[in-house]
């Protein structure tokens, strides 16, 4: 494939960077991307890694656009409130960058979908906003051998870790199980700081990109921390509990997808936004 | 330019600062180690900064010609992969 003129020029800035060029930038077309919740994590990745050129992205959300996830949801606009947001999502990434194929998904994940929406796709990204779907995610593509990058947010926190089949623990090797309901406050009763999924989930983007070009090192085996308000970065190095772990370890009692139960308060209006 | 082997042209006097480099260091990156690019571009900034940049970029400049014709032929040895 060669590059047009138009390509060249909107991919130059990085085509001259000696760690992409021209075939890390064909990697980049070449790759397809899920990103599951298009809310406060799934919008930033979505926008720059439609900028970058990934050149088949999946956007999975089952919600509308609501006037109250615009503080933070920055690929919808006021004019696209209740439209479904798989699609103002697809209208944006479309409008930066007609290169990129944009799948939508209008759906929740469980486990009687997640296996056949992930299993076209090189990277997963997992912009969920609460606990059993980021169980559901991690163990799916343990099961399916494909990377992920898991990542939450809450108040001015966030946190992020890839998952990379092999190398490294996967969520569950460092959280076991789901907390118990409403003993961790979701986004909508907690608050979250606008910024913090442009900060997480552009990360998220940036080691999609890295695992698609195959450069430097991503958060397999760490958990990156960030606290806004003491402006803190933590990598936390995890090891992976092959021992113990209950769905990638040595003896795995997981063989199965599980829909755990969630929280009451989000059990009228479940939503894939960020957390 | 009868005296060098060349493996490949790219014509860059079709596009502008900062793609001129970008076109011609694409057409570098399709070479193998050793094999010549012929790059024309045209008089000016193009000339003043391509050159630099693929030197820069680690490759061996082997010839600059003057078209006369407001353009230059830049003959240009890849080195590394």
């Amino acid at each position: 494939m060669a590059f047009t003129n138009e390509q060249l020029e909107r991919y130059s800035r990085h085509i001259i960077l000696k760690e992409v060029g021209a075939k890390g930038q064909k990697k980049l077309l070449n790759a397809k991307v899920l990103i599951i919740g298009a809310g406060g994590l799934g919008a930033p990745a979505a926008l720059y890694l439609a900028a970058a050129g990934v050149g088949t992205i999946g956007i999975a959300d089952a919600d509308e656009v609501d006037l109250s996830n615009l503080q933070r949801q920055v690929i919808h606009t006021t004019n696209d409130i209740g439209k479904a947001k798989v699609q103002s999502a697809k209208e944006t990434m479309n409008a930066i960058n007609p290169d990129v194929t944009v799948n939508t998904y209008r759906t929740f994940v469980s486990s009687d979908n997640i296996l056949d929406l992930i299993k076209d796709y090189d990277f997963i990204i997992d912009g969920t906003d609460n606990f059993p779907a980021k169980f559901l995610i991690n163990d799916a593509c343990v099961m399916a051998k494909k990377p992920f990058s898991h990542a939450g947010i809450i108040r001015f926190k966030g946190q992020l870790m890839t998952y990379v089949p092999g190398q490294g623990p996967c969520y569950r090797c460092v959280f076991k199980n789901p907390p118990p309901k409403d003993a961790v406050p979701t986004c909508k009763q907690a608050g979250v700081i606008g910024a913090m999924g442009g900060v997480i989930g552009s990360l998220q983007a940036m080691e999609a990109v890295k695992y698609i070009i195959g450069q430097g090192e991503l958060l397999t085996g760490y958990l990156l921390t960030y606290d806004a308000l003491t402006m803190e970065f933590r990598k936390v190095k995890l090891p992976r509990d092959t021992s113990h772990c209950a769905v990638c370890g040595d003896h795995p009692t997981i063989t199965e997808l599980i829909d755990y139960e969630q929280a009451e308060c989000d059990g009228v209006h479940l939503t894939n936004e960020a957390e | 330019m009868a005296d060098f082997n060349i493996d490949d042209t790219v014509d860059i006097t079709d596009v502008v600062c900062p793609t001129t480099f970008v076109k011609a260091k694409v057409a570098l990156e399709d070479l193998d180690e050793g094999q010549i690019l012929s790059i024309r571009m045209n008089d000016g900034e193009p000339v003043q900064n391509v050159p630099r940049s693929i030197k820069e970029e680690g490759h061996k400049i082997l010839k600059l010609t003057d078209n006369e014709d407001g353009t230059y032929t830049l003959i240009v040895e890849k080195v590394g992969d």
